[in-house]
């Protein structure tokens, strides 16, 4: 297996975008990546495009052609282009899937795009819930906001979690995403902003929930050995790790604990040979804050129940012991579910290249992600480290 | 000897006053209340119909006693508001108790007595020896416009029988019905709500139908008032069935019993189902059940009942919920949540 | 309330499963019929939902397990503020939502409370 670099990054602001399509979104990320890249169609192998459901959000499939016709790889070029579905884990296994063909010795230089156009449709929620067991949880009334605060509920009773603490894991996110420039929500909130928004499905809130946005994320990754043509800071992938669970929640053993999560970290651990306390910064899928509480602790950087009094004191802020969620995570940043496991790569680029601008993270040399598709029946985590 | 092998009954949860109806539409809630005889009725949740009544009827029925699926091989579900205009509940039904699919199975109309045209269909098909059980259901989620005078009285719920002729807790010695065409009530296909003519409604088509059934049926059986233990008549309000009674000679004290309107509102084809529902709560063996329905447009199904041993020796009652209880349970909504339940407010 | 259960490990499926996630090719599978009784595991009460269950909410949604050890997400009728974990319920036949005025109804199984 040869090893791979990420060479360009390109992202679309996120948020209601309703001047730009679905197919303008992928382009603008294309451009950027590839002029990051400095890479020339002519050069492109394959592509992989990660969208949850474009077919009941705008009506369209085959985006995997389409977004390789617009962005100028698929007429003339006749580029493969693959589309990945996952649930929100799309981007992230689409990056998985770009890996192993760069790893594998298939293909050199893959592209790895995210994408997801929301808010064309009036009804999100159920769109949404099709990443649950439809036939099981959703026509039973299970919403997405549903399932988790069931996990909020299970968590509370057993750890005593506050729903002051729970609160504190939007209020940072809020903190960070102020200070990312692509970020749907750029806005410090309080507290009581949380405390005090409308009930979506008890104990969780609206400002517990990540919202419904448009946007495009894609990056470009290579044969290590092939990087430095590229870039002068390559970024290398040390680990892709992929672990799968039960479709529907109420079949997991513990609701507040994601398998998936666990054996996806400790495979990667395993893989990296590196300890938790090796990591600088991780990038975890706070579709709900409850979610992000659960991935910290499966992950293995703290004990399980002790996760709301870890964010309480500030160590998962910029400056604390393991900054999480630099860029605003799911709930500040926006999440257009295709899109979301590719801008947690986008995310942790930056901060590794020191480009992060007023959320760098001093001496990042080490960064992860965790990319979870449903209720964690998907999750891809990946390690990156400075070239 | 062709009888009730068991039944169940069910009542939704929801009430609403009378006097919160009149409240909102201007009546004299004392007056209407004191006409009508009725107090409150019962009001269906969102997510209740009549497949749902007659599914939870049904099973309460075979909680009772244990009769297997398999050999049920017919169900007739009489309601004046089934879930579809096409598509039958009676196989809803079958599904649900596990009795598809070697079965027939049908749904009736005929206003207010469609469930006992559905017990007379069942008698039928086991006292010719075609199968060994059939079940017969009356429910409604009854439709009245909302300001109209039958919106006061239209309830919810109803009642399942099991027939056969295997150690019956009831014996059904007779039946036999009275019918004419009659315009006193009726429903065109696609309208909402139910039309009426008004005072029409009484003498030439309660009193004449229910009247006629039921001498017929004394005359048949070669009986009197005096000889029955409980009499249950159709009760679209309280007035009806006790005049009715006085003038064929039963007393309060055979009708009390079945006569649920007052707590319970007029559940159309469940009405006279769950009268005999609540009769046979208390039934005692060797009790003797007279039963008119009646049904608008119009006809009057007449039925002589004896209790058996049956009713203790093979049946476990407690094992389902009676009438009594339902009726006790009850929650109160105000008009506005009740125009909600109902569907009244288009979204 | 019918489900499945695996012969050779005698766990109960409900919802019904055709493999056995345990025993797998080695799992006997056969019908069985649940009892319809359980209890609370998680629940949370629902204020926004998609548009065919709007007209339901707030309702509540809940992780029941049944007798049989087996566990389903489903609803629970009551008023939000009386539902618990470890809330002992029993099955009921409702409908789950309708496909507007003129589609089909699916009908299935919510719980109510079973307190004695």
């Amino acid at each position: 297996m040869r090893d791979v670099a990420v060479i360009g990054a390109g992202i679309t602001a996120f948020g209601e975008l309703w001047n730009t399509s679905f197919r303008e979104m992928c382009t603008e990320a294309g451009v950027k990546a590839l002029e990051d890249a400095n890479v020339a169609g002519e050069q492109i192998d394959a592509m992989f495009v990660g969208s949850m459901s474009a077919g009941r959000f705008i009506g369209q499939e085959h985006v995997g052609a389409l977004v390789a016709d617009y962005v100028g790889l698929g007429g003339d070029l006749h580029i493969p282009a693959t589309r990945v579905e996952a649930a929100c884990a799309s981007g992230g296994l689409a990056f998985r899937q770009a890996v192993a063909a760069v790893a594998s010795g298939m293909s050199d230089i893959v592209v790895a795009a995210g994408v997801e156009k929301m808010t064309d449709v009036s009804d999100a929620t159920d769109v949404l819930a099709g990443a649950a067991d439809r036939e099981w949880e959703s026509f039973a009334g299970a919403t997405f906001p549903g399932l988790y605060a069931m996990i909020a509920c299970d968590y509370m009773n057993k750890y005593g979690l506050t729903r002051e603490q729970l609160a504190q894991v939007a209020v940072k996110n809020h903190y960070h995403g102020a200070k990312n420039p692509f970020a749907q929500f750029r806005s410090e909130i309080t507290q009581s902003t949380v405390l005090k928004s409308t009930l979506v499905a008890s104990p969780l809130r609206l400002f517990d929930c990540s919202p419904v946005s448009d946007g495009a994320a894609v990056v470009i990754v290579c044969p290590f050995k092939r990087a430095k043509e590229f870039t002068d800071t390559p970024i290398r992938v040390l680990t892709s790790t992929q672990s799968g669970d039960t479709i529907a929640l109420h079949d997991r053993p513990d609701f507040s604990t994601m398998g998936a999560t666990v054996a996806a970290g400790n495979s990667a651990f395993k893989q990296a040979k590196l300890e938790r306390k090796d990591i600088d910064f991780v990038e975890v899928h706070d579709c709900f804050t409850i979610a992000e509480l659960c991935a910290i602790e499966d992950l293995g950087f703290v004990p399980k129940g002790t996760a709301g009094k870890f964010t309480e004191e500030g160590q998962t802020q910029i400056g604390g012991k393991l900054p999480v969620n630099t860029s605003g995570g799911l709930k500040s940043c926006g999440h257009p579910v295709g899109a979301t496991g590719i801008k947690q790569v986008w995310e942790v680029v930056q901060q590794l290249r020191g480009e992060a601008g007023k959320r760098q993270i001093d001496g990042a040399e080490i960064g992860m992600t965790q990319n979870v598709g449903g209720t964690g029946a998907t999750v891809v985590s990946h390690i990156f480290g400075r070239a | 000897m062709v009888g009730i092998i068991t039944y169940g009954a069910y009542i939704p949860r929801y009430r609403i006053k009378v006097e919160e109806i009149a409240r909102v539409w201007g009546g004299n809630a004392a007056e209407i209340t004191g006409g009508l005889g009725v107090i409150e009725k019962a009001v269906p949740d969102y997510d209740e119909d009549t497949a749902t009544f007659a599914v939870e009827a049904t099973r309460s029925a075979l909680c009772r006693r244990i009769v297997d699926p398999k050999e049920i091989k017919a169900i007739y579900v009489g309601s004046e508001s089934h879930p579809y205009a096409v598509k039958p509940t009676s196989v809803t039904v079958g599904e649900a108790i596990g009795a598809t699919p070697v079965m027939t199975a049908a749904d009736y109309e005929f206003a207010c007595k469609a469930g006992t045209a559905g017990i007379q269909t069942a008698m039928g098909l086991v006292g010719a020896g075609m199968m060994n059980y059939a079940i017969a259901i009356g429910a409604d989620t009854a439709q009245g416009a909302p300001g109209d005078a039958l919106e006061y009285t239209a309830a919810a719920g109803g009642a399942a029988y099991v027939i056969g002729n295997d150690d019956p807790i009831a014996v059904i010695s007779h039946t036999c019905s009275f019918s004419t065409d009659t315009p006193d009530f009726w429903r065109r296909e696609g309208a909402d709500y139910p039309r009426h003519g008004g005072r029409f409604s009484g003498e030439p088509g309660y009193f004449k139908h229910v009247i006629g059934a039921a001498k017929m049926m004394l005359a048949d059986m070669g009986t009197k008032p005096s000889d029955y233990d409980y009499a249950v008549f159709h009760q679209p309000n309280a007035k009806f069935p006790q005049k009715a009674a006085a003038r064929l000679g039963f007393s309060q004290d055979q009708i009390k019993t079945g006569l649920l309107v007052s707590r319970l509102g007029n559940t159309y084809s469940g009405a006279v189902p769950l009268g005999l529902a609540a009769v046979l709560d208390v039934a005692k063996p060797g009790d003797k059940i007279f039963i008119t329905s009646y049904g608008s447009g119009s006809g009057s199904d007449a039925f002589d009942i004896t209790v058996t041993d049956a009713i203790h020796d093979k049946i476990d009652r407690s094992r389902g919920p009676t009438v009594d209880a339902m009726l006790a349970d009850a929650k109160y909504l105000d008009y506005a949540v009740y125009a909600r339940h109902k569907g009244k407010i288009k979204t | 309330m019918v489900g499945t259960k695996c012969k050779t490990c005698g766990k109960v499926f409900f919802p019904p499963r055709s493999v056995c996630p345990h025993c797998r090719r080695n799992g006997k599978i056969v019908e069985y019929k649940c009892s319809g009784k359980g209890e609370v595991l998680t629940f949370s009460v629902i204020h926004s939902a998609s548009d065919q269950y709007a007209a339901m909410k707030p309702y509540v949604l809940a992780i029941v397990e049944l007798e049989e050890g087996t566990r389903m997400t489903t609803q629970i009728i009551c008023e939000p503020e009386e539902v618990y974990i470890g809330m002992p319920v029993k099955s009921v036949f409702r409908v789950l939502d309708r496909e507007g005025t003129e589609g089909i109804i699916h009908y299935g199984t919510k719980f109510v409370p079973n307190l004695a």
